[in-house]
């Protein structure tokens, strides 16, 4: 018992964080852009809230720390998005082409500006932010011992933001328009949403989820931040696609991928696999192969947005 | 009258927004040096500009021992872009490439030096075809998203050579592969007197851009691999065969990443397949060379050289006390600069239009056709 309460809070890390940015990804994709940036915007997101906690750790400690550079995070990951907003809605760019050097920009300006204040590249935090027991909650049998203990507060932030986005998109106004502007932005622009507006909205949710994922990932799964989520990014956009842009199948494609990956990283504690003459790359490859497999039964009817990765030129209509 | 048009030409446009685009790029490099440190970035940025002339001939070979891969990679990402694909996975054959390339060159020792050489690149060729047309099926098969299948193949392909380097051609001791026989490294052809660290590298490398300049504009197979990528409706209703298309794009762009990867481990530069979790950055950097070149094989030559140039200018950068990932934000300021090409377009227009219009006033006779063709 005591291994599988192991995985499922190990899980958690590792599915977390790829959920809510798969889910912000959802917002951008729906509303008709292409955000292949976010591995960048992830990268942005880590990097200034790490160095947040990594200066404010003296004074502010626990939770509001956390919390504090959450929100950081968040704010930054929604400013650095408005760099791909701007270059694939206004200026009707290639959107890979933006998203691309926006990919490139993050990781080597992390690496720049840390170097350039404190001498190497690696910033390190000290992690004060882990939650051994919830009280009352963590003392529920089964229940208790599976989400409310070893956690971090992330992990039920990123389960309400999920709950919220997913409520957005299917039963808010704005919901509605911002699919309608990912599958035909003539016609929603034909009786009056503005689709750009709508288009910058589904970005910068995006920008804002996928800088708060960087965090979350690096948080309970490090102790410094070295410029990389270890592609997380494109892994999210994987899921995406994986649950093919709706959110309950992203869901459940953030949690196959969160398994395979707690698989792969602790199968060592894991007495029935530790037996197993397999080598440690092999458990290392699974996610990838089995997402790969997955793939090739679901893609055949791809349920992509129809406008996606099109720019919106009022002038086509 | 002729030399005019040929300013005016498409061509041109492209090729000085691109110019624009790199300006621009080099100039937010300027500014970001400036704010960490003012007082050095005017040496800085001078050794950036000076790029591998810094260094004398010595540079200039290291710039071409830094361009050829970059060079390969961006073939290989500019080909699949033409036939509209995106081929994010460089990185991945990029690294089956090379471990192929090693192995041969370890293993096979007993060849004779120039066909252990051969061997050894046909070798990384295979490799990286086999990495490329794993995506390429399942895209032509299962209709999987090129792009996810390819960063899959990323992770797998770093995961599965570093399974295979500990398996078969490991040195322990510095955790890295081992030295390959000296017979599979690539002459140098005597370009290392004039450059040093340069071999024939450089040279298989244009060889294979005018290979495939050739391929995508005088050949029926080219023609209809760009057809299939600019419209792939048109294509299947003139009969063109898709799937095979697909398939085979992507074996040759992983086909001239695997080559990359070869050509970069069999310099005899002291570099070594190293075994970490990182995925190989050179597949990365080809993205950026494809889109700087504007995916054609001649541009990403020089785009591939330009790169090299100012990777050289970024290391000696290092004098003045800077890191040298601003060569990185430059070249991403300058690839969201082209990607903006647009808008600078639209000013060289803007421009060209003041030109005509002061000339016209001086001949005195509008010219109405050309002006709707360029508005």
């Amino acid at each position: 018992m005591n291994v599988l309460y192991f995985i499922v809070q190990q899980t958690m890390y590792f599915a977390i964080p790829l959920l809510i940015v798969a889910i912000g990804a959802m917002y951008s994709e729906r509303s008709g852009v292409i955000n292949i940036a976010l591995e960048g915007i992830m990268v942005m997101g880590a990097f200034v809230g790490i160095f947040f906690i990594n200066i404010f750790q003296g004074s502010i400690s626990g939770q509001v720390l956390f919390l504090l550079a959450i929100l950081v995070a968040g704010i930054v990951g929604g400013l650095f998005s408005l760099l791909h907003a701007f270059a694939s809605i206004n200026m009707k760019a290639d959107q890979t082409i933006s998203g691309t050097a926006l990919n490139m920009f993050a990781p080597a300006f992390a690496i720049f500006v840390a170097r350039m204040i404190q001498g190497i590249q690696q910033v390190q935090f000290t992690d004060t932010f882990h939650i051994n027991k919830v009280p009352v909650l963590g003392d529920i049998p089964v229940i208790g011992n599976l989400f409310f203990q070893n956690c971090y507060i992330s992990t039920y932030i990123g389960a309400a933001v999920f709950i919220a986005a997913a409520y957005i998109i299917k039963n808010t106004r704005f919901g509605l328009r911002l699919r309608a502007c990912g599958e035909h932005p003539g016609a929603a622009d034909s009786v009056g949403v503005n689709v750009y507006r709508i288009r910058y909205a589904g970005v910068v949710i995006s920008g804002v989820l996928a800088g708060i994922g960087g965090l979350i990932f690096v948080v309970p799964t490090s102790t410094n931040f070295n410029a990389s989520v270890a592609g997380y990014g494109f892994l999210a956009i994987a899921v995406l696609i994986f649950g093919q842009w709706r959110s309950n199948k992203i869901l459940m494609a953030a949690f196959f991928f969160g398994v395979m990956k707690t698989l792969a990283s602790a199968y060592s504690t894991i007495p029935v696999l530790k037996t197993l003459p397999i080598p440690n790359e092999v458990y290392k490859m699974i996610p990838y192969i089995a997402t790969l497999i997955v793939l090739a039964f679901f893609s055949k009817n791809s349920q992509a947005p129809k406008a996606e990765g099109i720019p919106y030129d009022k002038g086509n209509r | 009258m002729k030399s005019k048009k040929f300013w005016k030409s498409e061509g041109m446009v492209k090729f000085s927004s691109s110019i624009l685009a790199i300006v621009c790029g080099l100039l937010f490099g300027l500014i970001i040096l400036i704010a960490s440190n003012p007082a050095q970035a005017a040496g800085g940025f001078f050794m950036i500009i000076q790029g591998c002339f810094t260094d004398g001939m010595e540079g200039i070979g290291r710039m071409l021992y830094l361009s050829t891969p970059l060079i390969m990679t961006g073939l290989s990402v500019g080909f699949a872009f033409k036939t509209g694909l995106f081929n994010i996975g460089a990185s991945g054959q990029f690294t089956a490439g090379a471990f192929a390339a090693v192995f041969v060159g370890v293993k096979f020792a007993f060849l004779p030096p120039g066909l252990h050489c051969l061997v050894a690149l046909v070798a990384a060729v295979a490799a990286g075809a086999v990495w490329g047309m794993v995506p390429g099926l399942l895209k032509a098969l299962f209709n999987v998203n090129e792009v996810i299948s390819s960063i899959m193949m990323n992770y797998i392909g770093m995961y599965f050579t570093n399974m295979l380097i500990q398996r078969t051609v490991y040195d322990q001791v510095k955790n890295q592969s081992l030295a390959v026989a000296p017979g599979a490294n690539l002459p140098k052809a005597g370009l290392n007197v004039l450059f040093p660290g340069a071999n024939v590298g450089i040279l298989i490398a244009v060889g294979c851009v005018v290979l495939m300049y050739v391929l995508l504009n005088k050949t029926t197979f080219g023609y209809e691999l760009k057809a299939c990528g600019i419209n792939p409706d048109a294509g299947r209703y003139a009969g063109i065969n898709a799937k095979k298309n697909i398939v085979m794009s992507m074996v040759i762009a992983g086909a001239l990443s695997g080559l990359g990867g070869a050509l970069l481990y069999l310099s005899d530069s002291g570099k070594y397949l190293q075994v970490l979790d990182v995925i190989a950055p050179e597949g990365f950097s080809g993205i950026s060379v494809a889109l700087l070149g504007l995916s054609n094989p001649i541009g990403i030559l020089f785009a591939g050289l330009f790169i090299g140039y100012i990777t050289v200018g970024g290391y000696n950068m290092q004098l003045f006390n800077f890191a040298p990932e601003v060569i990185d934000i430059i070249i991403a300021a300058i690839i969201y600069c082209g990607a903006l090409s647009l808008m600078f377009r639209n000013i060289i227009y803007k421009m060209q239009m003041k030109n005509r219009k002061r000339s016209e006033k001086k001949l005195g006779g509008p010219d109405t056709g050309k002006k709707e063709e360029q508005g």
